[in-house]
């Protein structure tokens, strides 16, 4: 039998908790009502002492893994220590945010444990049964995990972010136990650099595609993008093509973003660009062509090419906002 | 060098899904080998290939679990190029990616390749989560989400670049290994082996296809039907489906005539802006 603390695990910087990982936190918190325990951070790095105080404000515990060997995220390395905080506190269930990061260790904790996993849950149903999408978006699918501790990755965009506990809770260390990374090694992470807000926590997403030709002709959408003070996004031929940076894809590959408004401008709207998209509360399509699919799934679509709707549109907007 | 590429058979992603009575209508569907999976074929038929259309190397042995005619999807991809297939029988509905991993671990004890190489998810259920179950089941390192893949000329380890949030993440994996891909291990460039090809060797910008020469070839590669008790895999599934249902469809949109229509109706309907 396993006990009734919930378990998250937080991203952090050497000095803070990532926003990443709040939406794990609400998800924790509504598994620990089911649960009827405590909800427990744990904080995997080194030199991340800091952090772990400032995770701390969201939790009733923080179980901090401070060490040099744990610095760069490797599943080799965190997944055990994921497996020693679980037994540590006799956890029910271990959440985290489907980041790349919890993507890529979650499952691998799940399969040292024998422990079933949920992934991407956009539900809380019971203590062990969550509501997941499944075929690119275009099902439901409600699971239920058997195993007596509870693997799952939460999407970002469905639950909101936490806001930090009425009393911070306290910091405990973790030992590591025996580290190996298997002969993995990180060697060196190529950011790209944006001073725009983060793609899966933007308001506003203005996303070119293939109908924008060239990377020249992104400079009219990061325009417009930054007159609303969204993030700018791409299609995966926009991707593919070399106008934006990979990073900046949305859809099955890349993020999944459900912004308060989404500009699709010359995406036709493959399945797979849909999947990161659809859920935004609502939809704007400019796009040439009248058969184009995202038409079917915007709420406002404007037939027209984008050279003759983007420039008039940043001027009219413009003059709403100087309206208030 | 020895490749390992599990590949799951999935319905066609780009028809319609039927959703009603709390389950997914298959019935009408094609099937076809998950893309992700496809690009994990192709990225291992590179690697064992002397640059270009080469002569092979090592072994690419694809694997798939379903029913008996998932071997039209194993023909397709010993047409491409794959040395030979194995298709172990199970139902989809009996299996999880727990189970599914479990019984990829015993073909892996058995058939002892030196890199394990496949899709980062299946696009019918998207668990992403086999791949890295079965490196931890094995004991093996992982490296998910690749984005190209540089095997080392002594064949004993590479360097990865995986894409991940922040941008572009470099890695070095020593074999065996388990790697999963995602749509740019396609890529001209993407995927390397130092001891067959120079620096300078290109592909095609995508998967091939299986040529008319492939598919008279693919007829006398083997293709071995086995069961999962055959492996001694034992246990259950982990994870339960209780049902399906479709997502809430979207409001019907409107179609506007002008910027300035657009402009009114994100001001005032939506108030967006």
């Amino acid at each position: 039998m396993s006990g009734t603390a919930t378990l998250v695990l937080l991203e952090t910087t050497t000095s803070n908790l990532r926003s990443a990982s709040l939406p794990a936190i609400s998800a924790a918190r509504k598994l620990a009502q089911v649960n009827g325990g405590p909800v427990v951070g744990v904080v995997i790095g080194s030199g991340i002492a800091a952090a772990a105080q400032d995770a701390a404000r969201y939790v009733d515990k923080v179980l901090c893994c401070d060490n040099a060997a744990l610095a760069a995220a490797l599943a080799e390395t965190w997944a055990p220590v994921l497996v020693a905080a679980i037994k540590k506190i006799d956890a029910a269930a271990l959440v985290a945010s489907a980041t790349s990061a919890g993507k890529d260790i979650l499952p691998r904790t799940a399969g040292l444990m024998g422990a079933g996993m949920a992934s991407e849950i956009v539900a809380v149903i019971g203590a062990k049964a969550f509501r997941r999408p499944t075929y690119a978006g275009n099902a439901l699918t409600d699971v239920e995990v058997l195993t007596p501790v509870v693997v799952a990755t939460v999407r970002q965009t469905e639950f909101p972010p936490a806001a930090p506990a009425a009393s911070a809770g306290t910091v405990e260390a973790l030992p590591p136990g025996p580290i190996d990374a298997l002969g993995s090694e990180f060697v060196a992470l190529h950011a790209s650099k944006s001073a725009r807000p983060d793609l899966t926590e933007a308001k506003v997403v203005v996303s070119g595609g293939r109908g924008l030709k060239d990377a020249q002709n992104f400079k009219v959408l990061e325009e417009l993008t930054d007159l609303l003070g969204g993030a700018l996004g791409a299609s995966r031929a926009a991707c593919d093509a070399g106008m934006v940076p990979n990073d900046l894809q949305v859809g099955q590959t890349g993020k999944v973003v459900a912004p308060e408004l989404y500009f699709a401008v010359g995406i036709s709207g493959a399945i797979q660009h849909l999947a990161g998209m659809k859920s935004s509360k609502v939809i704007v399509a400019i796009n040439k062509d009248p058969e184009a699919p995202i038409f079917q799934v915007a709420d406002y679509g404007l037939c027209a090419t984008w050279e003759s709707t983007v420039p008039p549109l940043i001027a009219q907007i413009k003059t709403v906002k100087a309206a208030g | 060098m020895k490749i390992l590429v599990p590949c799951k058979r999935v319905p066609n992603p780009d028809l319609k899904l039927k959703v009603a009575n709390g389950s997914v209508d298959l019935a009408g569907t094609t099937w076809q080998v998950n893309p992700f999976d496809e690009y994990a074929v192709e990225a291992a038929l590179r690697l064992t290939e002397k640059g270009k259309g080469g002569e092979r190397v090592g072994e690419v042995v694809v694997v798939s679990i379903g029913p008996k005619d998932t071997s039209a999807q194993l023909k397709q991809l010993l047409a491409m190029g794959a040395n030979r297939a194995i298709l172990i029988a199970g139902d989809d509905g009996a299996l999880d990616a727990d189970r599914v991993a479990r019984i990829l671990g015993t073909l892996v004890v058995a058939e002892k390749p030196d890199l394990v190489l496949m899709g980062k998810q299946a696009v019918d259920g998207d668990d992403n989560q086999v791949g890295q179950i079965l490196a931890a089941s094995l004991g093996w390192p992982q490296a998910t989400f690749l984005a190209s893949i540089l095997l080392a000329a002594d064949g004993k380890s590479a360097t990865v670049t995986r894409e991940v949030d922040a941008g572009v993440e470099e890695r070095r994996v020593h074999l065996p290994a388990v790697m999963t891909v995602d749509l740019r291990i396609v890529g001209k460039k993407a995927v390397r082996n130092e001891a067959l090809a120079p620096a300078t060797a290109e592909w095609e910008d995508t998967q091939r296809l299986a040529s008319l020469k492939g598919i008279m070839a693919a007829k006398k590669k083997e293709l071995r039907e086995i069961t999962a008790e055959s492996l001694g895999v034992a246990g259950g599934i982990l994870v339960k489906t209780l049902r399906h249902e479709a997502p809430p469809a979207r409001k019907a949109g409107v179609k506007v005539a002008s910027v300035e229509e657009l402009v009114a109706k994100l001001h005032n309907e939506a108030k967006v802006i």
